[in-house]
């Protein structure tokens, strides 16, 4: 049976949801290749054998081997809310990244502009209070591959999020040990990661001081309650609840508090948006005002329903997802099956905590054959809703458009 | 005395919270993988100047891109990023960039 007839028929027998995500994960073992289906062409990846990239896991969408780039499938988020650890999507700038740590002789420097500096070992981190949330981590070129015009930069489906409950520590729990000193205005992150260029920038991100002790930015050592992947940052990472992934450093080592601006390229040069709401503007527009990267805006996407389904005509169907709100929760989440002309209220699984992912539900019929286009969109607590148009922007930020999945009803 | 009361306060928040977690173990994994690199006439110039950093999927899974992008593209890869590149070799670089993923503007 043909992959296709098999999704009919499982469509038919009204199991469709846990059976398709039964499907396409041993569709995935058995695939070594997966198409992104990006405007334009070229969305064609291999995906990784078990083992070739440490703790992560066969199936993950290889866009780039070295420094390494992999992609979550959208598979994964329907199987469960919290992405498992060796799912979790992999983004490093530079190559030259450890292969290994002792955990032992670890050492997280906290210095700069404070009363002293501290050199901690993880022992000493994991005596602190421990903290723990849900948060939802999102690079801020998730779905580049989908502009239009399409952009230079990682060509990334939906697949460079993933959801993970953390736990470690607050940052103004270390930073409060090493004590501020007055006119702190930044704090600046720095992990183990090197250039491999002589003379090329070292990955360093700062937050505001007022942010970085704000109680929820924390350092964690535990990801869905284990040990971080290394690809993943092992063993500390930034996490900033709300904000986009380039602010979480990996492999977390250097915590330099900083009474002026930082004038470092990643944070002066690189990931700029335009000053704009939804960081839009349009293709060989000059002189947009440009500020870092910042919180994110709600996306939500369907995870049962591949595009291009063919979907029995009159049956009743359970379309299931994900949404998230960015940097607060997720109010509500509505669902259409006639282009966004019409929309039904989603039912929302368990909350999780106000920055993860949240589980969404609606039941539907198409009643005729032939083409449809099935809509999702979130809107968050502060009432901030997922666009109509797609944004643009030459680096392929913070696209947060309303997906649309084309299905068939036969 | 100054000196003891951050570990010593250390000491105390660790009886409780050690319960909670387990420290983490030393890791190694293995990281020698170098990936793919380009082909085809003109390859090893390229494979010269850009593999140092990045496996050659970087350009093999870009969209289809004006030859004045690329040009840009190896442009930053030399002044922000720093790569290492012969000024004489940058057209030959650009070239077969072009040939491999240009839109053929």
């Amino acid at each position: 049976m043909k992959l296709v007839d098999r999704r009919r028929f499982l469509l038919r027998t009204g199991q469709f949801g846990l059976a398709a995500a039964a499907l396409s994960s041993r569709a995935a073992r058995a695939q070594s290749a997966f198409d992104l289906g990006l405007p334009g062409g070229n969305g064609a990846r291999t995906l990784t054998k078990a083992g070739e990239f440490g703790q992560k896991s066969e199936g993950l969408i290889l866009q780039r081997t070295r420094a390494p780039l992999l992609e979550t499938p959208m598979s994964v988020f329907d199987e469960t809310i919290f992405t498992p650890n060796d799912k979790f999507y992999v983004r490093w700038h530079w190559a030259d990244i450890p292969d290994q740590i002792d955990a032992d002789k670890f050492r997280l420097t906290v210095r700069g502009h404070t009363d002293k500096t501290l050199s901690l070992s993880l022992k000493d981190l994991m005596a602190l209070p421990q903290f723990e949330i849900a948060a939802v981590n999102q690079c801020s070129g998730n779905s580049r591959g989908f502009f239009a015009p399409r952009v230079p930069g990682g060509e990334w489906g939906n697949g460079a999020m993933g959801n993970a409950k953390w736990t470690g520590v607050k940052l103004k729990d270390v930073l409060d040990r090493a004590g501020v000193k007055p006119g702190a205005l930044n704090v600046r992150f720095n992990g183990l990661d090197q250039p491999t260029s002589p003379d090329g920038p070292d990955f360093m991100k700062s937050l505001a001081i007022d942010h970085a002790r704000d109680g929820e930015v924390m350092i964690a050592y535990a990801m869905n309650g284990k040990p971080l992947p290394l690809l993943n940052g092992f063993p500390l990472r930034l996490v900033v609840p709300g904000w986009f992934a380039t602010y979480w450093v990996k492999m977390l080592s250097d915590i330099e508090v900083l009474d002026h601006a930082d004038e470092n390229f990643w944070m002066k040069t690189a990931y700029l948006i335009p000053d704009r709401p939804f960081a839009n503007m349009k293709p060989g527009e000059t002189g947009v005002p440009m500020v870092p990267i910042g919180k994110m805006l709600p996306r939500s996407f369907v995870t049962n329903i591949p595009a291009a389904s063919k979907i029995a005509t009159s049956a009743p169907v359970k379309a299931r997802g994900i949404a998230f709100g960015g940097d607060c929760g997720v109010k509500e989440v509505s669902f259409s099956t006639d282009d966004g002309k019409s929309w039904q209220t989603a039912k929302l699984g368990k909350d999780e905590g106000t920055y993860g992912f949240r589980r969404w539900e609606a039941d539907f019929t198409l009643p005729e054959r032939g083409a449809h286009t099935i809509k999702v969109r979130c809107t968050n607590t502060k009432g901030e809703v997922q666009p109509d148009e797609a944004n643009w922007n030459g680096s392929g930020y913070m696209r947060n458009v309303i997906e649309a999945t084309p299905v068939e009803a036969v | 005395m100054k000196k003891l009361a951050p570990a010593l306060a250390l000491l105390a928040f660790g009886s409780i919270a050690a319960i909670a977690a387990e420290a983490p173990k030393s890791v190694k994994i293995d990281l020698s993988n170098p990936g793919p690199y380009f082909t085809g006439e003109g390859a090893d110039l390229v494979n010269e100047n850009c593999t140092a950093c990045h496996s050659a999927e970087m350009v093999l899974s870009q969209p289809p891109l004006a030859k004045a992008t690329w040009q840009s593209e190896v442009t930053k890869m030399m002044k922000v990023y720093k790569a290492s590149v012969d000024e004489k070799d940058i057209p030959a670089i650009v070239e077969y960039l072009n040939k491999v993923r240009g839109s053929g503007s």
